[in-house]
């Protein structure tokens, strides 16, 4: 039961609480970038739960089992960025090969994903957090779906700002960040919330 | 001259930040104190130039088809080196910037000009580029961090102004504000210069420094992503 606890408080803080997109601040560039439309947003935010997850799953056992034994955890951040970019490049190659249905929905996003700071930060912050590889898995996935669920409501916002008249000097991204601002307000509001439903 | 100009390109007219909007991420994080900013600044102005010069030394070397693969891991290697400085002589810093610190090797900035000036410039050139380039975050960082710090938080580098104690706004160090001032620092920045700098109209990959090598064409690459579909 209170393995369970922990899961669900680990995933209720990366979703709503330290929400990547709008309060660390994580993965601005597709935020901003492919927020557009409903659909490539939602694309996005898919592609993105899909490699937090296998980028974990490939790192978490690299730094415990490999470069935590040898004393080489100064190498964390070269390794990291590697074996994410090279299994990016992996399955992608491996997807349009096996599943050609799937690679034609997640295919696009993919090779955008490799140097997205946000993939790096969820595989560094696991590692730091101390998490165990379950508790890793699991807060990879709460990440992913915290990007997934800014992703969407920032693109029906954009929708309707479309139709707004801002000032010229307003017009394109300053315009975008305000509206950014708003959303992360919104999340702001949870602030107290897992402490709440969960104690310290 | 030319190397004038190459090192006030990126301060004013191809600022980073608030005219090119690169690096976003660590120019959110990071500007919640002036402290705060200047170090980021900092460390990523000094991967920016040993990189800019590795890389343009390296040019001739690097095969073509395998040149970004090649870019991030010399980029890797200098925020490594960074990092273990900052642990060792600035322990209380490397704390503050934690994660932000590492992800200095996904800056777009960095790999941006690694791929648009380094490798076809001379190893001078390329060195003043990430000078200026460095210098024009650094400043743009701490810019906003003196917005962010002194209306929110009443203080300035650390040190309280007395009268600001009785009228913070404390959004504007949270994450909100973050987004807010950005936006308005990017709108005032296009209100003075009327749009004559090459100002970034959009976040669409055009104007991404990865676009060159992530699909040559995204236009194109979303056609042909569409027409599989159907």
């Amino acid at each position: 039961m209170e393995t369970y606890k922990l899961l669900l408080k680990i995933i209720m803080t990366s979703v709503l609480v330290n929400n990547y997109v709008l309060s660390k601040f994580l993965g601005i560039c597709p935020f901003l970038g492919v927020s557009k439309k409903l659909d490539q947003a939602s694309g996005m935010g898919i592609a993105v739960i899909f490699v937090m997850l296998i980028a974990t799953a490939a790192t978490w056992p690299i730094q415990t089992y490999l470069l935590d034994p040898n004393g080489m955890g100064y190498l964390q951040t070269i390794v990291f960025i590697l074996v994410i970019a090279a299994l990016v490049q992996f399955v992608e190659i491996v997807l349009k090969k096996f599943l050609p249905s799937l690679h034609k929905s997640l295919g696009v996003y993919l090779p955008l994903i490799t140097t997205n700071c946000a993939v790096l930060g969820v595989t560094i912050n696991n590692i730091t957090d101390g998490y165990n590889f379950l508790e890793s898995m699991v807060s990879s996935l709460g990440c992913g779906l915290g990007f997934l669920l800014a992703m969407v409501i920032f693109a029906g916002v954009r929708e309707r700002m479309e139709e707004a008249d801002p000032p010229k000097a307003f017009r394109g991204i300053p315009i975008t960040l305000a509206a950014a601002s708003i959303v992360s307000m919104a999340f702001y509001g949870f602030g107290g919330i897992v402490t709440s439903l969960f104690g310290e | 001259m030319k190397k004038l100009k190459i090192l006030t390109n990126g301060l004013l007219k191809e600022n980073p930040v608030f005219v090119l909007v690169l690096g976003t991420c660590p120019t959110l994080a990071m500007s919640v104190s002036v402290i705060n900013a200047i170090a980021m600044g900092l460390a990523a102005t000094a991967v920016l130039i040993c990189s800019n010069v590795a890389i343009s030394l390296l040019r001739k070397v690097i095969p073509d088809t395998v040149r970004i693969p090649c870019y991030i891991v010399v980029i890797a290697g200098f925020v490594t080196l960074v990092q273990m400085l900052m642990e060792a002589y600035l322990p209380d810093l490397y704390e503050m910037l934690g994660v932000y610190l590492a992800l200095i090797v996904v800056n777009c900035i960095i790999l941006g000009r690694a791929e648009m000036f380094a490798n076809k410039h001379t190893v001078g050139e390329s060195a003043l580029d990430g000078l200026g380039m460095g210098a024009g975050f650094t400043l743009a960082l701490i810019a906003m961090a003196t917005v962010r710090e002194v209306i929110g938080n009443g203080s300035f580098a650390g040190m309280e102004i007395g009268f600001l104690q009785n009228y913070k706004i404390p959004i504007l160090t949270a994450p909100p504000g973050g987004f807010l001032v950005f936006g308005c620092l990017i709108a005032l920045v296009a209100h003075i210069t009327k749009g004559k700098a090459p100002q970034r109209k959009s976040f669409d990959c055009e104007s991404c420094p990865s676009a060159s090598f992530c699909r040559k064409d995204c236009a194109a690459c979303e056609k042909t992503a569409e027409t599989e579909a159907k």
